[in-house]
């Protein structure tokens, strides 16, 4: 089996008395999906802050293509191959669509220090971008505003600027969030497909969908894994049953 | 007609009214009128420095009188030195514009390095503040410099020369301060079309967002904050030679505020909000300032017009909403 694309290993956050992120370690494989589930206040936002960069462990490392990413800032991170979606959908609202896609491809083909050639006549990053808005089927709205958007096509947006990244690995977080079922439906075809083009790192409330497209999951509680395993392992798993499903009644 | 011709227009008067209107008055024989345009053009040109910072990176800077003032310094040391014929720093005086406008952007980029270096660390009402905190240690450092004037200021006896121009002609100047400014304006619009100014722009709506696909912040706002203090920088060096005097009032706070206001009034990240900015406060200081002592207190009224009912200012009011594609 090769190395990892993304690992964590032994990462801990407290925040005061809280431990939101304890001992945690885990790894994201080529072409899979591992999708990370936990009650609300499991520590999933802290874990997501602490792959991103956004928020510094106290303990713990993140290697990301076995190389030790943990000292990096955001911008680093993301400059490496690291691509994530946000919770509660963050774009540029003044920007159109297409522009929000552009932003991602000029970062990520090197610097945004240049200061003469206007983008508006930089047809290779404009129809790249294009290209990327065609893969979530947004093409029709690439002139509207961020802001004007409607929640699922900001959704989507979201994705199209992580493709624009070409990551390493994507860290989704509740793509799913207020997306209907035909437009979960549609999303679960599409991880399905993008997994081959980099793993994802899933945090899911959805369990129909986490169920039907994680090949690994872990379970977080209280900011610790309790259990990583398949969908067969996790949902026969007693300790899960008893800290998290049995919660919910059975999907 | 949609919005970007409407704006596309508006510029174009605005571009040929600031030059029309000299140009009557040169013809006319009224130097008065073209001394005021060429303060319109030299204000506008420091607010185009500012709205670089303000308007396209949301950098709400108090302090931009700083790099006025340092502008100012540079030129009115240089001419100082020139006129007695010691040297300043080993290097002799100079009473030529061009060395005198590369230095001033230098020294004002310089310390617009270390100001944006230490205060866009901070954020929101701290960011205002500590920009306020520097401009006012500069203004207070001018007061308390003797050898160039103190609190007196220090006039300008030869007014800097410019190659093939007789910079003493009031007409002379305004071209060479008009032709400073719509390369001011250029380099505005230039870098707010290139990947720098989206860089910058979607850093000001949504940093987070902006870092997460691999922009940092920092350097992004620091590299604007600098090009910005520059532009300014060189408006100082050229107010100086306009007024033939630098005084520490060109790094007065109420000085900032006054750039603020012109931004505000015109149009905050607009291209064209300076000039018309610019031209809406000294229009104002000459027809009510004959009228009234108190015309500070008008302006006053219409700024709060124009904060409450007319967000974009002038260019927002004519030309509608910024687009940005």
């Amino acid at each position: 089996m090769d190395d990892p694309v993304l690992e964590l290993r032994g990462l801990c956050r407290n925040f005061g008395a809280l431990k939101a992120t304890d001992n945690v370690s885990l790894t994201l494989r080529r072409g899979e999906i591992h999708a990370l589930i936990g009650p609300n206040g499991a520590g999933k936002t802290t874990l997501m802050g602490l792959i991103s960069g956004r928020i510094a462990p106290e303990a713990g490392s993140v290697w990301l293509a076995g190389q030790n990413i943990t000292g990096l800032s955001v911008a680093q991170r993301a400059r490496l191959g690291l691509a994530r979606s946000f919770q509660v959908s963050s774009l540029i609202p003044e920007y159109s669509a297409l522009r929000n896609v552009m932003l991602a491809l000029q970062a990520k083909q090197g610097h945004s220090y240049r200061f003469l050639r206007p983008v508006a006549l930089d047809r290779g990053l404009q129809s790249a971008a294009r290209d990327m808005l065609a893969r979530v089927g947004l093409v029709p709205r690439a002139s509207v505003a961020a802001a004007f958007l409607s929640h699922g096509e900001r959704r989507l947006l979201e994705i199209a600027v992580a493709l624009a990244l070409n990551p390493q690995c994507f860290l989704l977080d509740e793509p799913m969030a207020g997306l209907g079922a035909e437009g979960t439906a549609r999303l679960v075809t599409f991880l399905q497909e993008l997994k081959q083009q980099a793993p994802i790192l899933l945090v899911e409330h959805d369990m129909d969908a986490v169920f039907r497209l994680a090949d690994r999951i872990s379970v977080l509680v209280y900011g610790c894994v309790i259990a990583t395993g398949t969908v067969a392992e996790i949902r026969a798993n007693p300790a899960v049953r008893a800290a998290y499903l049995g919660e919910e009644p059975a999907t | 007609m949609d919005s970007a011709r409407r704006e596309w227009l508006l510029n174009s008067a605005l571009a040929l009214a600031l030059f029309v209107v000299p140009l009557w008055a040169w013809i006319a024989g009224e130097p008065f009128i073209i001394t005021l345009a060429t303060r319109v053009a030299i204000l506008a040109i420091a607010a185009v420095g500012l709205n670089i910072a303000l308007g396209l990176g949301g950098m709400v800077s108090f302090g931009h009188a700083l790099y006025l003032g340092i502008g100012g310094y540079v030129a009115g040391i240089a001419a100082h030195h020139a006129f007695n014929g010691t040297p300043v720093l080993g290097l002799p005086g100079t009473n030529q514009m061009l060395p005198v406008w590369a230095i001033a952007m230098l020294v004002s980029g310089g310390v617009a390095a270390v100001v944006g270096a230490l205060s866009l660390r901070t954020s929101g009402i701290f960011f205002i503040m500590i920009t306020l905190a520097f401009a006012q240690m500069g203004f207070f450092f001018a007061l308390s410099w003797p050898a160039y004037g103190g609190e007196d200021g220090l006039p300008i006896f030869m007014r800097n020369q410019f190659p093939g121009m007789n910079t003493n002609r009031p007409w002379d100047l305004f071209l060479i301060a008009y032709a400073v400014l719509m390369a001011a304006l250029l380099v505005f619009a230039l870098l707010r079309a290139a990947r720098f100014g989206a860089a910058l722009m979607a850093i000001r709506q949504n940093p987070d967002r902006a870092a997460a696909v691999g922009i940092s912040p920092f350097g992004i706002r620091l590299t604007a904050f600098i090009l910005s203090g520059m532009i300014t920088g060189l408006a100082g060096a050229m107010m100086a030679d306009l007024t033939r005097f630098v005084s520490p009032a060109m790094m007065a706070w109420t000085m900032s505020g006054e750039l603020i206001v012109i931004i505000i009034l015109g149009g905050v990240g607009r291209l064209f909000g300076p000039v018309a900015g610019a031209a809406i406060l000294v229009g104002f200081e000459v027809f009510f300032g004959g009228v009234t002592e108190h015309w500070k207190l008008w302006l006053g009224l219409v700024l709060l017009a124009v904060v409450l009912f007319a967000r974009g200012g002038l260019i927002g009011l004519i030309a509608g909403r910024a687009r940005h594609g």
